[in-house]
C-alpha cells in the first residue's frame, strides 16, 4: 500500500497550494514593497522548481542532464538579461 | 475613395512606380507560364504542399537569392546616391526607406533563410536521419517566413515602406515621427517571420538531440550540425525577446500604450536595449552555421580532418553564452555610466577570444594539408584575412571610450559589414557551391565561380575599406548626402564603384547557375568532392527517403571512414520506411497570417478577426486530424536504390 501512493505528488501538491496561499496573502499584509518582493520571487522560484520537477517530471528520463542544463542555461540568460537592462537602464547612471 | 486612400504610397518617386510595374508584371508573367506549361499542379503537389525538408530547403534557397538581390538593388541605390556630394538622384524619404529596407531585408530574409535552407537540406542528411523532427511544422515555419517576407516587400508599393533604420529605434520609430504605415509592416513581417524562425529553432533542436543515426553521439557529430546545434539554441533564448519587444511596439503605435515612448512613463530606450538583446545573439545566429560550413569545406578541401574539433565545440558553446552578454555595446553612447561600459566592454573583448581559436583552429587544419582550390575553398580562405579585418575592427569599437569617436559612423557600417559578408554571404555561397550537386544533380562552373569569386573578394574591400577612413573623418552613418568641402566625395566614389564590382560578383553567379543549368555534365558522382560526412552517402539526386538503411556511425568523420578503412556504414536490411504525408495547411497558413498581417499593418480590425479565426480553425483542424502517414515498401525502395535514386 505504501509503495502504491504517490507521496511525492500529494506533497508537491499541498506545497504549491501553500506557496500560491502565502503569496496571494501578502494582498492582506501591509508589508513594505521591498519585503512583499522577496516574499514573492522567493516562492515563485519554489513553485517553479516544484512544477518543473514534480508535475513535468523533469529528472525521470534519460535526457535528465540536457533538460537541465537547458534549464540552467535559460535561468542564466534570463537573469543576465534582467539585471543587465537594470544595470544599463536605471542602476548605471551616477 | 476614403477606404482606398490608406494604401497610397505617402511619397511616391519614380523608383516606387519602377517597382509597381515590376512587381505586376512579374506576377502576370508567372501565372501566364503557369497556366501555359501547365504547371499549377505540379507546383501545388510537389513544392507548395511538400513536407521533405530537401525541398523546403530548396525553396528557402529561392527565396534568399531573391531577397539578396532586393537588398542589393537597395544598396546599389544608396552608394549611387552618395557616390559624389550634394546627388539629388534620391530624396531624404527615399533613402531613409531604401537603408531601411536593405537591413532588413538583407539580415532577416536573405542571411537568415539562406541558413535555413543549407541547415534544412544538410542537417538531416548529415546526421543520417530521414527528415526533420516535426516534418509538417518544418513547411509552416517556411511558409511563415514567406509570408513576412512578401508582407515586408510589399510595403514599398502599398502604404510607404518603413523609413526608421533596420533598427527601428523610438521614438523615431513611434507614431509622433512616422506617421506612415510604414513601421506597422515593419513590426508584423518581423514578429510573423519571427514565429517561423522560432518554430524552426526548437524542430532543429529536437531533430538533433533525437533523431542521430546509431552510433552517432553528441562528440560525434559533423561541425557543420554542432553549429546548428548551438545556433537553434540560441534562436530558442533570442526570439522571445524581440517577440516582446514588437508587440510592445506594435501597441505603441496602433493603441497608444507607452512602453516606448518619452512620456507617461514611458522609457525609448528601453526598446533600443531589448532589440539588441536579441540583436547580438541574431549576429551569431547568422555567424555560427557559416563557421560551421567553413569547417567542412575546409578539412574537405584540406584532406585533413578538422583540427582541435573539441576546442571548436567549447568555443561555440563559450560564444553562445558570451552572445548574451554584450548587448549594451550597441548603445555605449546612450549616457550611463563608466561601470556599465567597462562591463560590456570587457564581455566584448571576451568573445573574441572562442572566436580567435576557431580562427587558428582553421589555419591549423590548412597546415600541411594538400589543399584543393575549389570555388568553395577559395571562398573559405578568402573569409579568413577579410573577417579577421572586419573582427578586429569589432573589438576598436567594443573600446567604450573610442566607441564615443566611431559610434554612429560610417567606421561602424565598414566594420559590420567586412564581418557580416565574409562570414555569412561568403559561406553562404561557398555552401551553396558545395552542396549544389547534392540538392541538383550537377556542378556549378568552377572557372565561372572562381571569376565571381575575385570579383566579389576585391569589390568588397573596395567598397567597405574607404568607409573606415571617411567614418573617422566623421561621414555619419544613415546620411543621404554631403556637402563637397566634407571630402568624403573621393571615398564615396571609391565604394560606389567597389558596389558595381559586388553587383558584377552576383550577376555572374547568376549567370553560372544559368550556364551550368544547360551546359553542366549531369553524370557526376555521388561524391564529386571526395568529402568526408554522412550527407555524400546518399544517392544523388537524394531519394524521398535520404537513406535506404540509417547508417551506423563509429566516427566523427564515418563517411571518409567507411571510403579509407572499409568501415561497414549500412549493415541491416532494408525495410518498409515510414514517410509523412504532404499537406496543404501548412500553405494556407501562410497566406492567411498573410492576410492577418496586412490587416493588423492597416488597422482593419474586422478582416483582423476573421483571419484570427482562420488561423484558429486551421490549428483546430491539425489538432482533430488522423495523418498516420504512409509506408514506402521495400520492392520500391530496391528499384529506386537500383536506379542510383531516380524515381521511376
Amino acid at each position: 500500500m505504501k509503495e502504491l501512493f504517490p507521496r511525492k505528488h500529494v506533497y508537491g501538491f499541498i506545497s504549491s497550494l501553500l506557496l500560491s496561499i502565502i503569496a496571494l496573502s501578502l494582498y492582506y499584509f501591509d508589508l513594505t514593497f521591498q519585503l512583499s518582493m522577496s516574499i514573492l520571487l522567493i516562492t515563485a522560484f519554489f513553485q517553479a522548481a516544484i512544477q518543473l520537477i514534480v508535475f513535468m517530471h523533469a529528472g525521470e528520463t534519460e535526457d535528465k542532464k540536457s533538460i537541465y542544463i537547458t534549464i540552467y542555461y535559460g535561468v542564466f540568460i534570463a537573469l543576465v538579461t534582467i539585471f543587465g537592462t537594470l544595470l544599463a537602464l536605471i542602476w548605471g547612471y551616477y | 475613395m476614403d477606404f482606398l486612400d490608406r494604401f497610397a504610397v505617402p511619397n511616391p518617386g519614380p523608383t516606387i512606380y519602377a517597382s509597381m510595374v515590376a512587381i505586376a508584371l512579374t506576377t502576370i508573367a508567372i501565372i501566364i507560364g503557369l497556366t501555359y506549361f501547365k504547371k499549377w499542379g505540379y507546383l501545388w503537389r510537389e513544392w507548395l504542399t511538400t513536407v521533405d525538408h530537401k525541398r523546403i530547403g530548396i525553396m528557402y534557397l529561392i527565396s534568399a537569392i531573391l531577397m539578396l538581390f532586393r537588398g542589393g538593388v537597395d544598396a546599389i541605390m544608396m552608394r549611387a546616391q552618395t557616390a559624389v556630394p550634394d546627388n539629388t538622384l534620391l530624396g531624404a524619404q527615399e533613402y531613409n526607406e531604401i537603408f531601411t529596407t536593405h537591413g532588413v531585408v538583407m539580415i532577416i530574409f536573405m542571411a537568415m533563410a539562406f541558413i535555413m535552407a543549407l541547415m534544412n537540406f544538410v542537417i538531416p542528411l548529415q546526421i543520417g536521419t530521414r527528415d526533420v523532427a516535426f516534418p509538417r511544422l518544418n513547411a509552416l515555419s517556411y511558409w511563415l517566413y514567406f509570408a513576412g517576407a512578401m508582407l515586408f516587400n510589399i510595403s514599398f508599393v502599398v502604404g510607404g515602406s518603413p523609413d526608421s533604420g533596420w533598427s527601428s529605434y523610438f521614438p523615431l520609430a513611434g507614431t509622433d515621427f512616422s506617421e506612415s504605415v510604414g513601421t506597422n509592416y515593419y513590426m508584423i513581417a518581423l514578429q510573423i517571420s519571427g514565429i517561423g524562425t522560432l518554430i524552426t529553432g526548437i524542430n532543429f533542436i529536437t531533430t538533433i538531440l533525437k533523431m542521430r543515426a546509431p552510433g552517432m553521439s553528441l562528440m560525434k557529430m559533423p561541425m557543420f550540425t554542432w553549429s546548428a546545434l548551438i545556433t537553434n539554441l540560441i534562436i530558442v533564448f533570442a526570439f522571445p525577446v524581440l517577440t516582446v519587444a514588437l508587440a510592445m511596439g506594435t501597441m505603441d503605435r496602433l493603441f497608444a500604450t507607452n512602453f516606448f515612448t518619452t512620456e507617461n512613463g514611458g522609457m525609448d530606450m528601453l526598446w533600443a536595449n531589448l532589440f539588441w538583446v536579441w540583436g547580438h545573439p541574431e549576429v551569431y545566429i547568422l555567424i555560427l552555421p557559416a563557421f560551421g560550413i567553413y569547417s567542412e569545406i575546409i578539412s574537405t578541401f584540406a584532406r585533413r580532418n578538422l583540427y582541435g574539433y573539441k576546442s571548436m565545440v567549447y568555443s561555440m558553446i563559450a560564444i553562445s553564452l558570451l552572445s548574451f552578454l554584450v548587448w549594451v555595446h550597441h548603445f555605449f553612447t546612450m549616457g550611463q555610466g563608466a561601470l556599465v561600459n567597462s562591463i560590456f566592454s570587457i564581455t566584448t573583448m571576451a568573445i573574441a577570444v572562442p572566436t580567435g581559436i576557431k580562427i587558428f583552429n582553421w589555419l591549423f587544419t590548412l597546415r600541411k594539408g594538400s589543399i584543393v582550390l575549389t570555388t568553395p575553398m577559395l571562398y573559405s580562405l578568402g573569409f579568413i584575412p577579410i573577417f579577421t579585418i572586419g573582427g578586429v575592427t569589432g573589438v576598436m569599437l567594443g573600446m567604450a571610450s573610442a566607441d564615443y569617436q566611431y559610434h554612429n559612423t560610417m567606421f561602424l557600417v565598414a566594420h559590420f559589414h567586412l564581418v557580416i559578408i565574409p562570414g555569412v554571404v561568403f559561406a553562404m555561397i561557398a555552401g551553396l557551391f558545395y552542396w549544389w550537386p547534392k540538392m541538383f544533380g550537377f556542378m556549378l562552373n568552377e572557372r565561372l565561380g572562381k571569376w565571381s569569386f575575385w570579383f566579389i573578394a576585391i569589390s568588397v574591400c573596395l567598397t567597405f575599406f574607404p568607409m573606415f577612413i571617411s567614418g573617422l573623418d566623421g561621414q555619419a552613418r544613415r546620411m543621404y548626402t554631403y556637402s563637397e568641402s566634407t571630402g568624403f566625395g573621393v571615398w564615396n566614389m571609391i565604394s560606389f564603384i567597389g558596389a558595381i564590382g559586388l553587383a558584377i560578383g552576383f550577376a555572374l553567379i547568376v549567370y553560372n547557375i544559368y550556364y551550368s543549368v544547360r551546359y553542366s555534365p549531369r553524370n557526376i558522382p555521388a561524391d564529386p568532392w571526395n568529402a568526408r560526412s554522412l550527407e555524400w552517402a546518399t544517392a544523388t539526386p537524394v531519394p524521398d527517403y535520404n537513406f535506404a538503411i540509417l547508417p551506423e556511425v563509429k566516427s566523427t568523420e564515418a563517411f571518409w571512414d567507411s571510403k579509407i578503412y572499409g568501415d561497414k556504414l549500412f549493415n541491416k536490411r532494408i525495410e518498409p520506411i515510414h514517410m509523412p504525408n504532404n499537406s496543404g495547411m501548412p500553405f494556407i497558413m501562410g497566406i492567411i497570417f498573410f492576410i492577418w498581417g496586412f490587416a493588423f499593418v492597416f488597422g482593419l480590425w474586422i478582416l483582423l478577426v476573421l483571419s484570427t479565426i482562420g488561423i484558429g480553425i486551421c490549428l483546430a483542424l491539425r489538432s482533430y486530424e488522423k495523418d498516420e502517414g504512409y509506408y514506402i515498401p521495400v520492392d520500391e525502395i530496391e528499384r529506386v536504390e537500383k536506379t542510383g535514386g531516380k524515381k521511376k
